[in-house]
């Protein structure tokens, strides 16, 4: 009984991400940008970037140890593994700061976004 | 230490409150305790295996793979929470007046706990790859100081857990009759919050339109980042924020669990009720 319903439950997890990876969008994005994670701080700790446009935002992460970029201003929160890189589309944004954090090492990994 | 301790109380906040409600939706059952550990267990195991493919899965489906992963983990427990309230409705609705009413409905042959079991792994697995790779990386980056974080992470655990085992046993002082009333409207919060937040993965995917980027703000009444933002969060699916997109998903998953319930519900003509012997004035309570 628990292996048909495990079964059922995996079954329908893969069938659902399938699904939504065939939906998947062409990011077709205005500005590209690039934010290092080194030593649990980013970098730049203040992004500009330009308001009212899409744009696609990696987050490369220099460290041995995973981060979580987390913003609520921009309503985003994504891992990034130790060692690798992740992508984030952000916008188009209302001119305004936008703060970001590294919720694994809060106290130093701080940002903004500055909408132009 | 404190910071520790934060981080992880956050990441095992939300598994531990929806323990705590099937646990409470699931009292009387023959060992229920053993389908949530069983559940609980599943989630780390699969927790785990995220963890380790954290770099994989990022790279995947052009970089958003992890959203379309979180998204369908949250929309597949959504099914299970909502497919338990639909079972219940039916085969639970003159039982829940006594607790042992329900345990022979279960012996009978329907088992809601599948569902439940499954909707616990997988907030398990969500939440929980999340902390190991935290933990990891506490453990990773500072071996000197790594004692302390780890009384940090043990208190974080503990306060999560406390949580949801206060919020269990809040949940027992309400009497038997209305308890599954209770945990019903609970669970059925529970699902749409869900799915409001597999909607938010999704318009971070940029599959979803936002659908109006922000439909209000309540961040000065009630901040998303703070603590009862955070617990209201789990619950209700409180945001500070909201997109169209995630209202949208809220109420649509709450009318499909409700109106499903009403459908399966109702009187079927010639049907022979199996809760027969039950005195009539436990059924018309229980429908209320």
């Amino acid at each position: 009984m628990i292996k048909r319903s495990l079964l059922f439950t995996l079954s329908l997890l893969s069938a659902l991400t399938i699904w939504l990876f065939s939906a998947l969008p062409a990011f077709a994005a205005d500005a590209s940008y690039t934010l290092k994670i080194k030593d649990h701080r980013f970098d730049p700790a203040l992004l500009e970037i330009p308001a009212g446009k899409k744009v696609n935002l990696t987050v490369a992460n220099l460290d041995l140890t995973a981060e979580e970029f987390e913003s609520h201003d921009l309503k985003r929160e994504k891992i990034i593994a130790g060692k690798g890189q992740a992508l984030i589309t952000i916008g188009p944004l209302k001119p305004g700061t936008y703060r970001f954090v590294g919720e694994f090492n809060e106290s130093t990994a701080q940002g903004k976004i500055v909408a132009k | 230490m404190l910071a520790t301790a934060i981080v992880v109380f956050r990441e095992v906040l939300e598994a531990a409150l929806i323990v705590g409600i099937v646990l409470a939706a699931t009292r009387g059952l023959a060992g229920c305790g053993l389908w949530v550990g069983a559940g609980v267990m599943g989630g780390l195991l699969g927790a785990t295996a995220v963890a380790l493919s954290a770099n994989a899965i990022s790279a995947a489906a052009s970089g958003v793979g992890q959203e379309i992963l979180n998204a369908s983990v949250l929309f597949v427990a959504v099914v299970m929470l909502g497919w338990h309230n639909v079972w219940m409705s039916r085969h639970g609705r003159n039982l829940a007046t006594s607790l042992a009413g329900v345990g022979v409905a279960v012996r009978g042959g329907a088992r809601p706990m599948h569902f439940l079991t499954a909707a616990v792994g997988l907030a398990v697995l969500r939440e929980g790859s999340e902390l190991v790779l935290f933990l990891y990386s506490i453990a990773a980056s500072a071996p000197s100081t790594s004692g302390d974080m780890l009384g940090g992470a043990l208190i974080g655990v503990a306060a999560g857990i406390a949580t949801g085992a206060g919020l269990y046993l809040g949940l027992l002082r309400i009497p038997a009759s209305r308890l599954f009333t209770v945990t019903g409207w609970l669970i059925l919060l529970l699902a749409a919050g869900m799915a409001s937040q597999g909607a938010a993965f999704l318009v971070q995917a940029d599959i979803l339109p936002t659908l109006g980027e922000r439909l209000w703000d309540t961040t000065a009444l009630l901040s998303d980042e703070g603590a009862l933002g955070r617990v209201l969060h789990t619950l209700i699916g409180y945001t500070a924020r909201p997109y169209g997109i995630q209202l949208l998903f809220y109420l649509v998953t709450l009318l499909a669990i409700m109106g499903l319930t009403h459908v399966v519900n109702r009187p079927r003509r010639g049907a022979v009720s199996s809760n027969a012997t039950l005195p009539a004035r436990s059924t018309a309570q229980a429908s209320r």
